[in-house]
């Protein structure tokens, strides 16, 4: 069994709702990123999402933007995601791992070597936003064959049609995005989530996970009364921020904010 | 590259190569799902899926919809003032002193270039759709402009998205289309040009994807938009065809047209494409010169990658990030190109080349003076390239330039260059 499906095996079990926290590799500085993924899961996070930056996110609000292009300003590549990874597996052998990105730098990297380097690294699953189902004819079976999961979305457009082609390719778990936006918009409608994720059951039978647009623990909290796990990015990615995460008196600042928000979060999913 | 993964493209590109050109059926391209080759496709996030294929079921309707077309076709007629002329430049060839020069006068066109062709065809289709609100991206304004014009006739809201380093290049386009009534956009990411407002736009046509219709300018973009947009832009070539019959009698010997995303280029060579007499140059911005790294050629210096939708030839470094491109015209500053442009190379049908900063702003100076005819900054790569080609031709041969738009929206940066206060 993957680590992904394990740990959605054992969160089940519990009754517990999965905290899917996403941070950008080497935001702001590339020495924050390990600390900070062992403190998320500290904080009460299940499974991590990794960013890969890409110079050209379309998908992304400007938080996720910003936070590639200071990623980038310290030339952030797969291969620094890769032993990133792999230190964070040489103290945390069971929490799953995420690489969250555009497909170009995997392209150029060739899906089969991507696949292989992720895999020996210790990621778990891949979540490429332009790479929808249609076009993975050659992806999906590279992925696969490292014993990855290939993770996509969905969307509140996604007709019935596309849902069950998704169900077909699809393992890990499904993402869906909550609204018609980019990450970190602002119009969160439950009540539409919860429609769209009852319909998505009927022919999926993989976990749901919901992001876009989860800003708090309220959120949070609602979002995973009808789904099995939350995605929050932009409302921690926006932490960042709060200095040049140069030093380390600098770092530990940026990562207790971000862990209380976790903190929080988890708290209030606890208690649904 | 991946070593893999360059075989593989190579080895695919090869069985093309290995057919005879004459038994590829150019007009069979794409396939349903958009490729042209390995070229092409639909790579774009599931948000926005659900509008892709609305789009494309809409324009497939559309395609042989015969009140459609005759719409389309009276709006040119009518409204662009087509069919543009195809114009001897007598003087230019004298100067030059080998095959003759004709050109493509789509300069002549409404608002200047040859954008107005597709905006006026996916004007129609929004409006055909019940789309109440237009977006567009733009470069050097001209498509803004273009599709700031259709949105104002067919009383529609329009919001164009201009990289914030083009907005100060090509101040006279933004005041154009505030006049028009769009609202334009700065976009501050990124490298601040046209790549970077593609990107905006898109995230605006995810956040408002109900109401609007986002009219690419380009032929780029996830499928339909290589197609659909190369389909609007065919009539520069059937136009181009049938007038080089009227005049000449025969076909032309060789087609030149600059490219940025290349849709001037597509639609002047598409119909041309079966006749295998006439050879095809693409132009691409060669900024301060292909070796020197700071360009926007593709084609020429670039290798295959996929961004915004689709695969095709990227300016990208060896991680796969997008770098940032020099052209002295903001309309072919774009680190892509249409996914068919990028098939066409490897197949060999088209020559790919580029031509510097340095020469446009001569051929620039040239057309201008020698036959009383201002070209866009970007139709001046095509000008200086044909004039190059030209020189090498016999004095019977004849080759067409696409005249895409024209210089007036570029007076102020080549004053600026020159040193001169207006």
């Amino acid at each position: 069994m993957s680590r992904l499906a394990s740990c959605f095996a054992a969160l089940k079990q519990r009754s517990r709702k999965a905290l899917i926290p996403y941070v950008m590799a080497s935001d702001p500085t590339p020495e924050i990123t390990l600390p900070l993924m062992h403190a998320m899961v500290e904080a009460g996070a299940d499974i991590i999402e990794l960013g890969a930056p890409f110079s050209d996110p379309m998908a992304d609000g400007p938080v996720i933007q910003l936070a590639a292009e200071r990623s980038l300003q310290h030339d952030t590549s797969l291969s620094d995601v890769f032993a990133l990874v792999e230190t964070f597996r040489q103290t945390d052998d069971s929490t799953p791992i995420i690489v969250m990105g555009y497909l170009n730098p995997i392209e150029v990297m060739g899906y089969q070597r991507f696949a292989e380097r992720a895999a020996a690294s210790g990621v778990d699953g891949v979540i490429t936003v332009d790479m929808p189902p249609v076009e993975a004819g050659e992806y999906v079976p590279a992925l696969k064959s490292q014993g990855l999961d290939p993770i996509f979305l969905l969307a509140p457009t996604s007709t019935t049609e596309r849902i069950k082609k998704l169900a077909d390719v699809a393992s890990g778990f499904v993402y869906y995005v909550s609204l018609k936006g980019v990450t970190g918009a602002a119009s969160l409608d439950v009540s539409s989530v919860e429609e769209k994720v009852v319909e998505i059951r009927q022919h999926i039978e993989l976990p749901i996970g919901v992001g876009f647009g989860i800003s708090d623990a309220g959120s949070a909290a609602k979002v995973a009364s009808c789904s099995d796990a939350v995605v929050v990015g932009s409302a921690i990615v926006k932490k960042m921020t709060l200095n040049d995460g140069k030093t380390e008196p600098e770092r530990t600042i940026i990562i207790k904010e971000i862990s209380d928000i976790l903190s929080l979060m988890r708290l209030a999913l606890d208690s649904l | 590259m991946n070593a893999i993964l360059k075989n593989d493209i190579l080895n695919r590109v090869m069985t093309q190569s290995d057919k005879n050109l004459g038994d590829i059926d150019y007009t069979s391209m794409p396939d349903e799902h958009g490729h042209f080759g390995i070229y092409g496709g639909i790579f774009a996030s599931e948000t926005l899926m659900q509008a892709l294929d609305e789009l494309r079921d809409a324009y497939e309707k559309i395609s042989t919809d015969a009140d459609f077309q005759a719409q389309f076709d009276a709006d040119l007629a009518q409204y662009v003032g087509r069919p543009s002329p195809l114009y001897f430049a007598e003087r230019l060839t004298e100067k030059v002193g080998g095959a003759q020069i004709f050109l493509k006068r789509e300069d002549l066109n409404h608002t200047g270039a040859h954008k107005i062709n597709n905006t006026i065809g996916q004007g129609l289709l929004a409006k055909m759709m019940g789309k109440k609100r237009i977006i567009a991206e733009t470069g050097a304004g001209q498509h803004g402009v273009a599709s700031a014009t259709v949105a104002a006739r067919f009383g529609m809201e329009c919001v164009v998205y201009m990289g914030a380093e083009d907005i100060v290049r090509q101040a006279p386009n933004v005041y154009r289309m505030k006049l028009l009534g769009a609202k334009v956009v700065a976009v501050e990411s990124g490298s601040k040009t046209l790549k970077d407002a593609l990107n905006e736009a898109m995230r605006d046509w995810v956040t408002n994807v109900d109401d609007t219709f986002y009219i690419i300018g380009t032929v780029a973009g996830p499928h339909p938009y290589p197609a659909m947009v190369r389909d609007f832009q065919a009539i520069i070539g059937r136009e181009a065809k049938q007038q080089m019959q009227t005049q000449c009698g025969c076909l032309p010997d060789a087609l030149v047209a600059c490219i940025g995303g290349g849709s001037n280029a597509i639609g002047l060579f598409h119909p041309f494409l079966e006749d295998r007499s006439v050879a095809m140059y693409g132009v691409e911005g060669g900024g301060l010169g292909v070796d020197s790294g700071k360009h926007a050629a593709p084609l020429c210096a670039g290798s295959p990658g996929v961004l915004h939708g689709n695969r095709t030839y990227l300016m990208e470094d060896k991680n796969g990030q997008i770098i940032e491109t020099h052209s002295v015209s903001a309309g072919l500053d774009y680190p892509g190109v249409g996914p068919e442009h990028a098939w066409l190379k490897d197949i060999g049908r088209v020559n790919y080349d580029a031509a510097t900063d340095d020469e446009a702003l001569a051929a620039f100076h040239t057309l201008t003076r020698v036959e009383g005819i201002i070209p866009a900054l970007e139709s001046s790569h095509a000008v200086a390239y044909g004039m190059k080609l030209a020189a090498t031709m016999e004095p019977e041969q004849r080759i067409i330039v696409n005249l895409s738009g024209r210089g007036d929206k570029d007076i102020n940066t080549i004053a600026k260059i020159e040193g001169i206060e207006l």
